[in-house]
């Protein structure tokens, strides 16, 4: 069964509805089928429609499902040989920042990704995908790995942004995010970013500053949320819905902005309803970032990433 | 009784209010003392009686930290005004002139060149007042401006932050400030020149987050509020309330985050020191000349001498009209 979001409830009353036919068409009753066969093209015309045109707050809902494929799920399914590898060797060992090496296509990786969990357990495990400067700092140690054996970095993201916690300032958010985007900008490899989900502000430029920026077509990216720009612009998070639209947070306004490089198509109804379609997607065109970048040697790579982020903003704007 | 009310009454009145416009007196924000205002700055805007820093303006503070207060602005470089033509409950076109008005700069930010202990530099001052010190394209721009400059002039960089953050009204474009002004940085360290962040209340959120957390020496102004998440923010996630001092500038020193918190009366000698001694790295000249042959005491001679005499030349964008207080 899915979770079903409140722009879907009459998608979800469809599918009820389909869900009991079948169960009576068990009891032999023959033209049922037909009926079945009628609501489920109903119901996916309701489901094309309503994903053709959401809303930015809708696809904030989208990007947050809890059902969507999740970092690990990409590493399982695109990753051969994945090896995790764990803590910053100053602090800890953060899990709301998952990475290690593997193989991706033949060739091996580094990858790093912002992991929510799945369950009650693995949210928590996971710290819902919010990382200390512990996974900050693992991130940068990871990165630094893989430049000094030459090998290319693949980076997720989806988070809602890093961890608010007395310890993490403690022990330097603020400079875990700095060093994190200065890591990313001083590597001589080449430096994918696909942003899956929710690409929280400073949690997030801090592993995105990258060659190629790739976002799936219901992610939002943005330097706030909606609710906590509703809260301090309009003084109340109810406008949250407002403050969606005006951030201009969505993969199509992001593309538009030169802000980021593609967008990733997701299956019908979004990348929950299919999560091997997506995985595959994704796959498919971090494969294909790659297989660009593998022409220029270290220097162009971080010389193209710098020039890249210094000509965000500077034409193609009213 | 009339020429009581209609010309003593109001003569007292004149004469008493003349004496004592609001404005001459201001009260400390943290001990509650009223403070002269003269007296406020002879003494650097702090506190006489506690010590508290007030904040204080980019004019303000480029005066106070330049030999004898004289320096030179740039003409900051334009950016699209309204981007993503943001409204919330008044336009963001609206909020940027009446900033503009109330702080008669065009930007939350300053970028000054002229001299400390005679020496050039290159600083990069926020002003809290223009909209919370938020970092949006133009102050990208300004601080990546203040980068090149300071590269073409061998000089110094000192970013002055005073900033809750990216500005919100700028969306996605305001996060992306956050490499830009990294770039900046590298672009300074890369050229061997110092880079020296003056931490002052508040630097939090996406300007914390990036050039402000990357100084080669990083100072703190007492009591400063310094991070990256709100206290808000922090409270409702963890719904605990902060231990006194969090976030402060000593809290920072005490969890190894700054080099020292300087008194602002202290901040242009120390500065000036570090400079000497990350700009006249050898002996003068004559001291290592001593004993051995002429070739010597040559070799010794260059590096000392650029950073002595890198005088301000050909600075391209400069203002026409921006001077000393």
């Amino acid at each position: 069964m899915h979770n079903f979001l409140d722009f879907e409830k009459p998608i979800a009353e469809l599918e009820g509805k389909i869900e009991e036919l079948r169960h009576l068409s068990d009891d032999g009753e023959i033209n049922i089928a037909e009926e079945v066969a009628r609501l489920q093209v109903k119901a996916d015309r309701l489901l094309r429609q309503a994903y053709a045109k959401l809303t930015s707050w809708q696809k904030t809902q989208v990007a947050r499902h809890p059902d969507r494929p999740h970092s690990s799920d990409y590493i399982a399914n695109l990753i051969e040989d994945f090896t995790p590898l764990a803590g910053d060797r100053l602090f800890g060992e953060d899990r709301a920042i998952i990475g290690g090496i593997g193989r991706f296509r033949g060739y091996t990786v580094v990858i790093i990704g912002q992991e929510k969990g799945s369950d009650t357990n693995s949210r928590i495990e996971h710290n819902f995908g919010m990382a200390r400067p512990e996974g900050y700092r693992k991130a940068q140690r990871l990165m630094g790995l893989a430049n000094r054996f030459g090998l290319p970095v693949v980076t997720l993201v989806d988070s809602a942004g890093a961890y608010p916690g007395i310890g993490a300032e403690e022990r330097g958010q603020a400079a875990a995010i700095a060093r994190s985007i200065e890591t990313c900008l001083g590597l001589k490899v080449p430096l994918v970013c696909a942003i899956i989900g929710e690409g929280g502000s400073g949690g997030a430029i801090a592993i995105a500053t990258a060659n190629q920026v790739l976002m799936l077509e219901h992610a939002v990216y943005s330097v706030i949320s909606p609710e906590g720009c509703a809260s301090i612009l309009w003084r109340s998070g109810e406008q949250a819905q407002q403050a969606a639209e005006a951030l201009k947070l969505t993969a199509q306004d992001l593309i538009k902005l030169g802000v980021i490089d593609e967008i990733m198509p997701e299956p019908l109804g979004g990348a929950q309803r299919d999560k091997r379609e997506a995985i595959e997607t994704v796959g498919e065109a971090i494969e294909k970032s790659l297989r660009e970048l593998r022409k220029f040697d270290g220097v162009e790579l971080r010389q193209r990433r710098r020039e890249k982020f210094l000509e965000i903003g500077r034409k193609g704007l009213a | 009784m009339n020429w009581i009310s209609n010309f003593v009454r109001p003569k007292i009145r004149a004469l008493v209010h003349k004496e004592v416009p609001d404005n001459l007196w201001r009260k400390c924000l943290s001990c509650a003392q009223m403070i002269f205002h003269r007296e406020l700055e002879a003494n650097l805007l702090v506190c006489p009686h506690c010590g508290y820093h007030l904040r204080i303006g980019a004019k303000k503070r480029l005066g106070m930290l330049f030999d004898e207060g004289v320096y030179k602005t740039i003409e900051l470089p334009e950016t699209p005004a309204d981007p993503l033509k943001f409204r919330d409950r008044k336009r963001y076109t609206e909020r940027l002139k009446e900033a503009q008005v109330k702080t008669e700069e065009k930007e939350a930010i300053l970028v000054a060149h002229g001299e400390m202990g005679g020496m050039p530099v290159v600083i990069a001052a926020f002003d809290f007042g223009f909209m919370g010190g938020s970092m949006g394209m133009a102050v990208g721009e300004a601080l990546l401006a203040a980068a090149k400059l300071a590269v073409l002039q061998k000089a110094p960089l000192i970013t002055v932050p005073a900033s809750g953050g990216a500005r919100m009204q700028e969306g996605i474009l305001s996060l992306m400030q956050m490499p830009r002004t990294v770039i900046a940085v590298e672009q300074v360290k890369e050229a061997g020149l110092p880079y020296i962040v003056l931490l002052s209340d508040p630097t939090t959120g996406g300007v914390s987050a990036s050039f402000a957390m990357l100084g080669d020496i990083a100072l703190a102004e007492p009591g400063a509020i310094i991070g990256f998440a709100g206290q808000r923010v922090i409270e409702e996630t963890i719904r605990e309330t902060l231990p006194d001092g969090f976030q402060r500038a000593e809290f920072l020193l005490d969890h190894g985050m700054v080099d020292m918190v300087v008194h602002r009366r202290d901040l242009r000698e120390t500065i000036i020191r570090l400079l000497k001694l990350l700009g006249e790295r050898t002996p003068p000249a004559e001291v290592v000349a001593l004993p051995k042959a002429e070739s010597e005491s040559a070799d010794a001679k260059p590096e000392s001498a650029d950073a002595a005499t890198g005088a301000p030349t050909g600075a391209p964008a400069e203002a026409s009209g921006g001077s000393a207080e």
